[in-house]
């Protein structure tokens, strides 16, 4: 086989080593082993398994080991490894209600059914840079978990809210979801679809987009009804059985938005839902999920379309850090082709624009003698940079 | 800790990924110029860095054929190495710099000097695959441009810049129509190798990973750089030959050669001009040995 050795072959191998060598750092120190990383880097875990996609706190421990700490560098591996995965089918959809949570908290009510509970945050933590080498607070006991029923769901008995789902008699409960890996994205999506995209876009995208709901740009008075983190069953219905198995644990955190409506001539005003869901513990991303989602619902609900948060495609097509990140650095690469077309047309451009002005200047009408004035008879000639300039 | 071996089929992608590629080519195929939605995988490297082009070259390379990888012209740029490196590690097919003795031509903003023939299939790396994306940015409503075949604001901008500038301000990814029906935006290419699409005896096969859209130019298809009567459409042309071979009517690199803003013309296209090179020194050789 033939393969053309130049520079850039040499270049690209060369730039691998040092990459790797930075990446290592200082010898003397022990590398930091994937399991290190699973263990005490876990949101960063939980993140690029949500925005990559797979759930496995291994492998994200192991893509953001060799990614160098680059979440996004991380996620990209994760989703190139995804990609290769065969697809056997779709699980039953998780029981987020009957999850035992280890952390959960509703800004609605002050006293829900099984209570609130804070579990492993940083809400209330002083960010102040602690010693490393203080001891482990040890964690009192906690009670036995009791059955926490989902505050939509109270709300859901009095009418107040919208319900879950708006499929009709008969219809599948469960619907198979989309899947935009699949199958080619076509808009308007699906809420389906979009909640998809949501849960693989930025952290960052989100969390910005999110936060201009609450700033005004297209305003849904969003309380949050509840935010809930916990290991759920995941169960998996196998044709040749026909009743569901369980196929293992996931750790979520899911996030349910009340937000206002104010009603139409068919529907009494009442609350509606935002959604956010994220593998690990990952709040910051389902409340800012949940909050883009009230706002994607603008046509369902009969409102306006007001604000960048509301506009499924500005949102979808640029809450893809992978996509992102890929073509904002793409400006990388070498575009001498288009740059040299650019140089040739401006060139060609200025020579005109001073052959002009010379052709101007000895003319004795005053009038032209600055050198900016439509001066040729031939009017196809005539452009209007002249007019441009002169205005 | 336990780790999947991770393995992969030949040419990266799975069987099933190139079934749906190739499904989604025959449609471009059959409706010349037209963006077929297709759902875009992963491939091992950054979206915006050839992702669709490498998919699309994944899909319809087999062991019999002989792949050239080409950025801004040349196979030794960068990227091009990148991708080039990139199959000869997981796809069982040969790889060549020389544009006639390829199958597989993967190409990034350029079309080679050397005339095309039948059988040979080129694939372009498409950033933007959408023509009017610049002029409407939403993606349902140029769909629905297309649909309706309303080009007139493509017109207009062509227009403004002649009333502007005098010329029109489109040097590259010169936008066309394919077989009298569909604007097609010729990737990044320079307005100079527009041309070359028209009725081209090869396959032209586009590839848009990001945005998730592939289109294609079938062999001998009307592509027609979209101009006015009264105002035709203007390649770029070089006065200068290149400096290395001494080639003319090919498109150039422009090479800075000092401080002061000095600069040479050479070939963009780097096999060309190696090639013409060659043949020069090979005929002055002779000459001399003749005339010794």
């Amino acid at each position: 086989m033939y393969v053309a050795v130049k520079g850039g072959e040499q270049a690209i191998a060369n730039a691998h080593a040092l990459l790797a060598s930075r990446g290592r750092g200082d010898r003397t120190q022990p590398a930091i082993t994937p399991e290190q990383v699973r263990d005490q880097l876990g949101v960063l875990v939980s993140r690029v398994m949500t925005e990559g996609s797979v759930y496995d706190p291994d492998l994200a421990a192991r893509a953001i080991a060799q990614a160098q700490g680059d979440a996004l560098e991380a996620v990209t591996l994760m989703r190139t490894y995804r990609t290769t995965l065969p697809r056997f089918g779709t699980t039953v959809a998780i029981d987020t209600a009957s999850l035992p949570s280890e952390r959960r908290v509703s800004a609605t009510f002050k006293d829900i059914p099984g209570g609130q509970q804070l579990g492993a945050t940083f809400d209330y933590t002083h960010r102040l840079l602690a010693d490393p080498t203080e001891p482990l607070a040890v964690q009192t006991a906690v009670e036995e978990d009791e059955p926490m029923p989902r505050v939509t769901d109270l709300l859901g008995a009095g009418a107040l809210i919208e319900p879950v789902t708006n499929h009709g008699e008969g219809e599948d409960p469960d619907p198979d979801p989309a899947d935009l890996t699949r199958e080619p994205t076509v808009f308007p999506m699906s809420r389906a679809e979009r909640m998809q995209a949501l849960a693989r876009g930025d952290e960052g995208f989100l969390l910005g987009m999110g936060y201009s709901t609450l700033r005004g740009y297209g305003g849904t008075h969003p309380f949050v009804g509840e935010v809930r983190v916990g290991e759920v069953e995941v169960e998996f219905v196998p044709p040749e059985l026909g009743y569901p198995v369980s196929i293992g644990r996931i750790e979520v955190t899911e996030c349910q938005m009340v937000a206002q409506f104010v009603g139409s001539s068919e529907v009494p005003p009442m609350f509606t839902r935002g959604y956010g869901l994220a593998f690990g513990r990952s709040e910051r991303k389902a409340m800012s999920m949940s909050l883009v989602d009230r706002s994607m619902r603008w046509e369902e609900l009969g409102e306006r379309k007001v604000a960048p948060a509301n506009d499924e495609e500005f949102v979808v097509e640029h809450a893809d850090a992978v996509a992102a990140t890929g073509f904002v650095e793409h400006l990388k690469l070498p575009h001498y082709v288009d740059f040299q077309a650019e140089l040739v047309l401006i060139r060609g451009i200025q020579e005109e624009i001073r052959e002009r002005q010379a052709g101007a200047s000895p003319s004795s009408d005053p009038s032209t003698s600055s050198g900016v004035g439509p001066t040729s008879s031939d009017p196809s000639t005539s452009s209007g940079i002249f007019e441009e300039v002169s205005r | 800790m336990t780790f999947p071996r991770v393995t992969s089929n030949d040419a990266y992608l799975d069987e099933q990924t190139k079934r749906v590629i190739r499904r989604a080519l025959l449609k471009g195929v059959a409706i010349p110029g037209f963006q077929v939605p297709f759902a875009s995988r992963e491939v091992p490297m950054p979206r915006g860095w050839g992702t669709g082009g490498v998919q699309v070259t994944a899909s319809v390379i087999g062991p019999d054929d002989t792949l050239k990888v080409i950025d801004q012209g040349a196979d030794d740029t960068t990227n091009a190495v990148s991708i080039r490196q990139f199959f000869s590690k997981v796809a069982s097919c040969d790889t060549t710099t020389r544009t006639d003795e390829a199958t597989v031509i993967q190409t990034r903003h350029r079309i080679p000097e050397t005339p095309l023939s039948e059988g040979q299939i080129m694939v372009y790396q498409v950033p933007t695959p959408e023509p009017l994306r610049w002029l409407e940015p939403r993606e349902s409503e140029t769909r629905r441009l297309h649909a309706l075949e309303d080009y007139g604001l493509m017109y207009v901008k062509l227009y403004e810049d002649i009333a502007r500038y005098g010329h029109i301000a489109k040097t590259y990814d010169y936008p066309v129509i394919v077989n009298g029906r569909y604007m097609m935006a010729p990737s990044p290419i320079p307005s100079f190798d527009n041309p070359k699409l028209h009725r081209s005896p090869a396959l032209h096969l586009f590839g848009a990973g990001r945005e998730k859209r592939i289109y294609a130019v079938p062999p001998y298809t009307d592509v027609r750089s979209i101009d006015f009567e009264d105002f035709g459409f203007e390649p770029q042309q070089f006065k200068t030959p290149c400096a290395a071979c001494g080639s003319v009517g090919v498109y150039m690199d422009e090479v800075i050669v000092d401080d002061q803003g000095g600069s040479i013309f050479v070939c963009s296209d780097t096999d060309h001009c190696e090639r013409v090179a060659a043949s020069r020194q090979e005929v002055d050789t002779r000459f001399e040995e003749a005339s010794a």
